[in-house]
């Protein structure tokens, strides 16, 4: 059994009367892309707000990368490793593509107590930064400002950003959403490809591109998670079917 | 230098530049003593609201509070001189790092709220610094005090009109020169980063909070320098320094000159001043007696800025590129 | 014990008056997203152009109540000449507009009222003392400050609680596309509730003017400690501001009462009377620093 990179134990989030968070224990092995599904207002977004440092936990703990982080602040996770990105998307939008890539590398290159150097002449973070951008299709857009950028551009910067820092493991709130087919396929082909060198815990809506891409598949259903396996076993699964997927399910078995 | 005067904005800044290094000269030859008084007061003037676009203009962060630096330099010199501590080897270092102190202290208090939290607690925490000075008796409390200039035995004297203004000058070009490498270091685009989307920026592994701090407190430092050389200039202190209306002019300064930008608040304490100075005397010229109630024209101009007019002086030379 | 007392119910009138203003920015911050720094340019014009009706009309009453909707109409000019241009920007344009438009008042002030200020007699009828307790004379007027204020504070908390513009507050919304839910006409609405809050802060002028003095400037320092005020209470919250208020309004006449005597157990008696007001108002930004190291948000802001 490999050690898991990130594993939350019994972790609890109540919002007054309404418990967003129920006892949910899940883990992410290193290479593994591991889904979390559920229906809207399910609590994948809360649970993520958790992983991240934004939203603190009312019971239960977050390890990762074989440290306890529940109580580590958001910077500090993501030096620890764990990048997102945004279910809405976030870039700088008063910068370049190649200026918010060069950022992120930045922010995993020691402190940015520097006040002289110019920073837009820094080899050390254009480099990896332009490197980033090819990745993911957007070398040509580098000099562009991510304002000016399309959607689906946008979410590519996103990955490039979340990539940057080389996080073991990326946290990635709905990459497809509010994507065309054919830039869907792209980052799906994109993210197979990741697949095996990086853990990723993958929200996603898009029941095509989870079943495509998954090791593993969590349900998450009023904030419990009801049932976790391979994509078989989801699909074979009587209560997930009963719960959540309905027909949706059947169609893709 | 050649290139920079090739674009409107660069020919712009080069002039004013000029004319400014050697206005001393200027008001001599064309025997205007005034006019160096008030190039004097706008230089000084010109490092507070560099230091406040550092973290106003390219920070994002509306301190409404920035004025009461000016204080605290004043009253660093003020204070040391009344204890017969004359030395600006002393005075300005003490002013500069109670300055910054001060800046770290709100700072610390509140970086940690956000929008109109952080607006009002800057402007309140001014008005206590305001109300501690107004309580100082042995300080002139209310009506000030008046003080004698900072000593350099040797190296310069300030009481000379000429020579202090070059001073001024002189750190004046060493607070922009400053600006513009921070602007575009590393800490700088962090800074403008948070400005932008401080969500992602913590998400990308920057401590944030950390950064703003600094910032804050370097903004300060500055703020505190601006008000050593205040104190100086009229050799006299007062809680007048550090009233929340000052705080207010120095915004609208940052704004009407241009946020974030190297040379806007430059421009915008030029401007400002020309508007103070001029609006009075056209104003008698429509209708006599009418000069006393400049402000009254002068407020609505502020609403028109804030309502059509962001991009301050600065976008008048065309688009940035970058 | 008995000047204890009195002093407390000077803290209480101040606190109500200072409640006044505090609520208008509430509302306005709430419902409009609005930083209005002119409230207290209000809270001036309610003074002056009380004393003007008072001067006209030869009561005290008659020309209050008439400057009430007087400033009623000035807050909705005002809203409809500036602010609504307002509400979509962000906090610096709203800060260095409403800067302007008090650079605009006190000058106005000027030239209408010339630059001395005014001063607006007692009531004849209110100018005599009443026994709050048995041998305890209190002045009727302050009786009737806090009488009002505690009527129009009553009025607020009615109006949060019962009604949809209440609700609007409860939620914290600043959300236009949840008030056109609400099938409300929002612009109506916007004016009328800045208006209100200009009634309230003029309200506070004309009543505090008899204590104090109707001057240019007046409305500004008492604004940042109705700010003070907000923040300590939690921005949004009527409730908090009651609270903050009535805090606030203690420690600064508590402490200008009792400070000099404990002063000048250790500096002379001169520097101790003078020094009194400036600490008492110190004391109030020290508690919101202290509030706020332990509540960023204030007593009884939402918490992210």
């Amino acid at each position: 059994m490999v050690e898991p990179l990130l594993s939350t134990d019994r972790l609890v989030k109540r919002f007054g009367g309404l418990v967003a968070t129920d006892t949910v224990s899940i883990d992410v092995r290193p290479g593994e892309i591991h889904a979390l599904i559920g229906p809207n207002g399910a609590g994948k977004t809360t649970l993520v707000s958790q992983l991240t440092g934004n939203l603190a936990p009312d019971a239960g703990t977050i390890h990762f990368a074989g440290r306890d982080v529940t109580r580590l602040p958001t910077h500090a996770r993501v030096r620890l490793g764990l990048a997102r990105s945004f279910q809405i998307t976030s870039v700088l939008r008063e910068f370049t593509a190649l200026d918010n890539v060069a950022l992120a590398v930045q922010a995993h290159a020691g402190h940015s107590f520097r006040f002289l150097a110019d920073v837009r002449r820094d080899e050390r973070l254009r480099a990896p930064a332009r490197r980033g951008l090819e990745a993911v299709g957007l070398g040509e857009r580098a000099g562009t400002l991510a304002a000016t950028l399309s959607h689906g551009e946008q979410r590519q910067l996103e990955i490039a950003m979340a990539l940057a820092g080389d996080p073991k493991l990326l946290l990635l709130d709905e990459p497809m959403a509010g994507m065309g087919v054919e830039e869907s396929q792209r980052m799906i082909g994109f993210l197979q490809a990741l697949k095996g060198k990086r853990a990723i815990l993958l929200i996603e809506h898009d029941m095509d591109a989870v079943f495509q891409l998954a090791d593993r598949i969590t349900v998450l259903v009023y904030g419990r998670a009801i049932a976790s396996g391979t994509p078989d076993e989801i699909r074979a699964n009587a209560e997930v079917r009963q719960a959540y997927l309905g027909d949706e399910i059947a169609e893709i078995a | 230098m050649m290139a920079a005067l090739r674009t409107p904005r660069g020919l712009a800044t080069v002039v004013i530049l000029l004319v400014l290094a050697v206005l001393p000269l200027l008001t001599q030859a064309f025997d205007q003593r005034y006019l160096l008084s008030i190039g004097t007061r706008i230089v000084i003037w010109a490092i507070a609201a560099v230091s406040l676009n550092m973290i106003l203009g390219y920070g994002g962060l509306v301190s409404f509070g920035h004025a009461v630096f000016f204080g605290i330099g004043g009253y660093a010199v003020g204070i040391l001189d009344a204890h017969g501590v004359s030395s600006g080897w002393i005075q300005w270092p003490v002013g500069v790092a109670m300055a910054a102190l001060w800046a770290a202290l709100v700072g610390a208090l509140s970086l940690r709220t956000r929008g109109v939290y952080f607006i009002m607690i800057t402007l309140a925490f001014a008005q206590l610094l305001y109300y501690v000075g107004v309580g100082l008796e042995a300080y002139g409390a209310d009506d000030g005090l008046n003080i004698s200039r900072s000593r350099f035995a040797g190296l310069v004297d300030l009481r000379d009109k000429a020579s202090f203004y070059w001073l001024c000058f002189a750190l004046l070009a060493a607070t922009l020169w400053f600006c513009s490498r921070f602007a575009n270091a590393r800490f700088g685009f962090v800074i403008r980063g948070a400005k932008s989307n401080d969500l992602r920026m913590t998400a990308l592994g920057f401590p944030v909070f950390r950064y703003r701090l600094a910032a804050f407190t370097i903004s300060g430092a500055f703020g505190g320098l601006a008000g050593i050389l205040l104190a100086n200039e009229g050799a006299y202190i007062s809680p007048a320094m550090m009233s929340w209306v000052k705080s207010g002019d120095l915004i609208v300064i940052v704004v009407l000159g241009g946020m974030g930008t190297l040379f806007g608040p430059l421009f915008g304490t030029i401007a400002f001043f020309v508007l103070e100075e001029s609006l009075p005397p056209v104003l008698n010229l429509v209708q006599k007696g009418w000069g006393e109630y400049w402000q009254i024209v002068f407020g609505p101009m502020l609403v028109l800025i804030a309502l059509y007019a962001r991009g301050g002086i600065d976008s008048l030379f065309g688009r940035r590129h970058g | 014990m008995d000047y204890l007392l009195l002093q407390v119910l000077n803290g209480v009138q101040l606190g109500l008056l200072m409640f006044l203003l505090a609520a208008g920015l509430t509302l306005t911050f709430c419902i409009m997203d609005l930083v209005n720094l002119a409230h207290g340019s209000l809270y001036m014009m309610g003074a002056y152009i009380a004393w003007t009706l008072i001067g006209w009309t030869d009561s005290f009453v008659i020309g209050a109540i008439l400057a009430l909707p007087a400033t009623f109409l000035l807050g909705v000019v005002v809203e409809a000449v500036v602010m609504r241009r307002l509400y979509a920007r962000d906090h610096l344009d709203q800060v260095l507009a409403t800067f302007g438009l008090i650079l605009f008042f006190n000058e106005l002030v000027r030239v209408i009222w010339g630059p001395a200020g005014k001063s607006i007699a007692v009531p004849q009828f209110l100018s005599h003392t009443v026994e709050i307790l048995p041998g305890l004379p209190y002045p009727a007027y302050r009786v009737a400050i806090i009488a009002v204020g505690a009527v129009v504070a009553a009025l607020l908390a009615w109006l949060v609680a019962r009604t949809r513009v209440g609700m609007l507050i409860r939620a914290g919304a600043s959300n236009r596309r949840m008030i056109a839910a609400l099938g409300i006409n929002i612009e109506l609405l916007f004016s009328l509730v800045f208006g209100l809050g200009a009634v309230f802060a003029a309200l506070a002028g004309l009543m505090a003017a008899p204590l104090t003095s109707v001057k240019i400037g007046m409305g500004d320092d008492i604004l940042i400690l109705a700010f003070v005020i907000i923040v300590i209470g939690g921005i949004g919250s009527i409730k908090g501001a009651f609270v903050a208020a009535m805090v606030v309004g203690q420690i600064d006449i508590v402490g200008r009462a009792f400070l000099p005597d404990f002063l000048k157990t250790f500096m002379s008696s001169a520097a101790a009377s003078s020094a009194a007001p400036a600490i008492s108002q110190v004391l109030v930004y020290v508690v919101m620093a202290g509030v706020l190291i332990w509540r960023p948000t204030g007593l009884f802001g939402q918490r992210t």
